[in-house]
């Protein structure tokens, strides 16, 4: 197989979808897919900032030699040789569970749901505990202005069911620089509806210091 | 005490200390290990100390109290063992000293009333009792033995003799040979060969030079284990060995030892342990003269179940949130900071002094060859012997739970044993006979994970007891990952529908595939293996499952919706002392007439079971 094909340097041979495709060493499953146009769906992604693996949805079946497992794409590095399956029917399942998740984490927001019915799933089973939430808590926002901002207005609080997006004492925060990064990034729109909380008005800001 | 310069010191040492102990004097253990204490051993070693003073026995008979690690057999706490004569006393109060004190230690004779009687053989010692007899010590051979603040105590046990051994007599290399030949793996849950593990990180430093880190796991979180608990407790040094052999192994000058704060105790004897050793000249620079420095640092854990994963233990001691991060890049290539770090859990540790002692080929040589050696298990639940056993891998499960755990108190058998913790797996009694080693339990849906081993019987019904440990990992969820913060919340909404008699065949299977999904889809071991108690539940009780859906009944009698309280107006004296219990008042009757119970105001609380003299309160 691919062990007897001449390497090209630095590049590593493997195959998406019964597609050869060759990649960048230090690439990932994801990139590599992106850049043969090989779609996988994702929402905590975004090339700005680091893949942290949340929210699951980019899950592909990963083959090599006899063994296979579910990775997510979007962190799994690229290797000569590795098989690749974007949609198996381990990979459907695990997929289909977690739009339903979103469904119920995140019922008002159209994007979730446009895309849960690009998958087939137009219903949940789980428990709706907050219909108007849009957040899917993806983090996109809190790493872009950790890692391309530099400034950390948001954060995450709390952790488990009751984790969520915040900022220190859920007040305003002089930190932020009202740039608007965080809600550039943000899949669903969860974010614009947040400003309040972490931006305030600009004009009316007093004091100096992290919160008001 | 003497520091000691060269791995000669040490020995000479411990030549020196042996040679002034007293042979003649008597010395009493007093176990303070978790249960014992719990059950207020600590008042019991009070008062041997006291009554030492007060009868003046410090001049001449000059017994010697010490207060030691987990014996093991909690169950019957608090114990106290002596020795020369080895007797062993079973549940001694604070009242029976003045009698150890008078008839033992003066007079040398027994006070047969303490010792342990079990289907009516009486045992003076402890290596007698069948609990015992049966056993393996080699993670926990210190326990029990070594009062924990002596250092001389655990120098005259060859405490630091196997790390002298390693750093003055063997090359790194052959360290990691050894461990590699031991066939050790890991006890903290994934049982990854330890020497593997090292060589790796080896090889990870020979390509990125610099730092190399040890990290000790003592974040034992599991409901019901407490192994862990009791080695870092009960023999700190033990522990600080293995990191110092590890540390040397490897390459690393820096250790961290993650303990939970809720083990006040093993962090206090842990600390105590680590300026003993420094004073002793086996931790710091230059150890033995080697040339080679090592150091150790405790982290407090502040009680998060995920921050015993790995990488989120990382996080934790970096000072960031405890959350996971994807293992597809090892942490022995890029762990804390970004540098090569060996993750090892204290069981496991503990292990490695004895393996560089007596070698690896012995060690191999216990238990199968797939999974060689010993493993502690806490043994917990409706079993008779409650305690810490040591066996070696590969025993049936029965042997575990029935000879040497003495079985369900009352009962025939067991129904289930619940391994791995909460995201282990249910084993039937169908599969009593299960060898209880890593790979065999992986094969039946459970594991072993770090050795919790909760006994059940037909009073518990396994849909509660799946709803429990999923709702206890909902909770410990960091909420990084989709599949854990919701899928097991999700989990937990079908079980309460079950648990309620609601639901479907079909919702059955729902669950099922939800499960399998949270399995392959969550990021780290707490989601991928958070399903476990259901599936295997399912898989092993589907039956138990459909009555509750289906039948609308619990069989074991504890789901509040689908049972109701009722009384036997053959067996009811009308003594009323259910009436009395009753926090809902909604039992009536005449004095000495049967009474009723209104089902209506009942809140099934059981508290008339449990009053009831007359077994006339019946659950259905």
């Amino acid at each position: 197989m691919s062990d007897n094909k001449e390497k090209t340097d630095g590049l590593v041979s493997l195959v998406i979808d019964g597609q050869p495709v060759q990649a960048k060493e230090d690439w990932t499953v994801l990139e590599t897919a992106r850049h043969n146009h090989i779609h996988i769906p994702t929402l905590c992604y975004h090339e700005a900032v680091q893949a942290n693996g949340g929210c699951r949805l980019c899950v592909v079946e990963a083959k090599e030699g006899n063994w296979s497992k579910i990775v997510v794409s979007c962190l799994y590095p690229v290797k000569e040789g590795l098989q690749i399956s974007t949609s198996t029917a381990k990979v459907n399942n695990v997929r289909r569970w977690i739009l339903e998740m979103l469904l119920a984490e995140c019922p008002a927001s159209k994007e979730i749901r446009t895309l849960a019915e690009a998958y087939g799933v137009n219903s949940t089973r789980f428990k709706i505990d907050r219909p108007t939430e849009q957040c899917l808590l993806c983090g996109l926002c809190v790493r872009v202005c950790e890692e391309v901002v530099g400034v950390r207005a948001i954060s995450f609080g709390s952790r488990g069911v009751n984790k969520q997006v915040a900022t220190p004492y859920m007040v305003p925060n002089n930190a932020c620089v009202a740039c608007g990064s965080c809600v550039t990034v943000c899949p669903t729109g969860a974010m614009q509806a947040r400003l309040n909380m972490v931006r305030g008005n600009v004009s009316e800001r007093t004091g100096h210091g992290h919160a008001h | 005490m003497d520091r000691v310069n060269k791995a000669e010191d040490l020995r000479e040492l411990r030549n020196r200390l042996i040679a002034a102990q007293d042979t003649s004097r008597p010395v009493v253990r007093v176990c303070l290990g978790p249960g014992c204490l719990a059950q207020g051993a600590d008042k019991v070693a009070g008062a041997f100390k006291k009554a030492i003073k007060d009868r003046g026995l410090q001049a001449d008979v000059k017994p010697l109290i010490k207060e030691t690690g987990c014996h093991g057999f909690c169950k019957l706490g608090p114990l106290v063992n002596l020795d020369p004569s080895g007797l062993f006393y079973a549940q001694v109060k604070p009242e029976d000293v003045e009698e150890i004190v008078e008839q033992t230690l003066v007079k040398g004779q027994v006070v047969d009333r303490l010792l342990y009687t079990e289907n009516g053989n009486q045992y003076q010692t402890a290596s007698e009792i069948p609990f015992y007899a049966m056993q393996q010590k080699i993670a926990t051979r210190n326990l029990g033995l070594i009062d924990p603040i002596l250092l001389e105590d655990a120098i005259i046990n060859g405490a630091y003799l196997a790390a002298a051994k390693a750093l003055s007599y063997m090359k790194p290399e052959d360290v990691v040979k050894e461990l590699e030949l031991s066939g050790l793996r890991g006890r903290g849950g994934a049982g990854f060969p330890t020497g593997r593990k090292w060589r790796s990180a080896v090889d990870a430093a020979k390509k990125s030079p610099g730092m190399v880190y040890i990290v000790c796991n003592g974040d034992e979180g599991d409901p019901g284990a407490f192994m862990d608990r009791a080695i870092m407790e009960g023999d700190p040094h033990g522990v600080l060995e293995g990191m110092l052999i590890e540390a040397y192994a490897v390459g690393a000058n820096q250790g961290f030892l993650y303990v939970r704060t809720e083990y006040p105790i093993a962090v206090k004897n842990l600390k105590r342990a680590l300026d003993q050793a420094r004073d002793l000249g086996m931790l710091g620079q230059n150890i033995l003269g080697t040339g080679f420095d090592f150091d150790v640092q405790i982290n407090r854990g502040a009680g998060a179940f995920v921050c015993g994963e790995s990488t989120a233990l990382f996080s934790s001691i970096e000072g960031k949130a405890g959350e996971p991060r994807a293992k597809y890049i090892r942490s022995v290539e890029r762990g804390l900071w970004g540098r090569p770090t060996v993750l090892n859990n204290v069981e496991t540790l503990s292990n490695v002094p004895v393996i560089i002692d007596e070698g690896g080929d012995w060690y191999a040589h216990i238990g199968p060859a797939n999974s060689p050696g010993t493993k502690a298990f806490s043994l917990v639940g409706k079993v008779k012997n409650v305690g810490l056993v040591e066996v070696p891998m590969g025993v049936p499960l029965s042997r575990i739970v029935e000879d040497i755990g003495g079985g369900v108190p009352g009962k025939d058998h067991f129904k289930a044993v619940q391994t791995g913790g909460p995201s282990g797996g249910c084993i039937p009694y169908s599969l009593k006979d299960v060898a209880v080693d890593f790979d065999s339990l992986i094969k039946i849906g459970s594991m072993m994970g770090s050795g919790g081993m909760i006994v059940m019987d037909d009073t518990d019904c396994v849909v509660d007891v799946a709803r429990y440990f999923l709702h206890f990992l909902e909770e410990e969820s960091c909420g990084k990952c989709l599949p854990c913060r919701l899928g097991l919340k999700g989990m937990v909404e079908f079980l309460d529908r079950f648990s309620r008699g609601e639901g479907s065949e079909e919702e059955l299977d729902e669950l099922v595939s939800l499960g399998e999904a949270i399995k392959d889809g969550a990021l780290c071991a707490l989601g991928g293996s958070a399903p476990n108690p259901v599936l295997t539940t399912i898989r092993y009780f589907r039956d138990e499952y459909l009555a509750h859906i289906v039948d609308k009944k619990c069989p074991a009698g504890v789901c509040k919706s689908l049972i109701t309280y009722s009384i036997d107006t053959d067996k009811c004296t009308g003594c009323g002392l259910c009436v009395r219990n009753c926090p809902q008042s909604c039992i009536t009757g005449e004095t000495k007439t049967p009474h009723t119970i209104n089902g209506e105001a009942c809140v099934r609380c059981g508290m008339c079971l449990e009053s009831c003299k007359f077994g006339a309160i019946n659950v259905a």
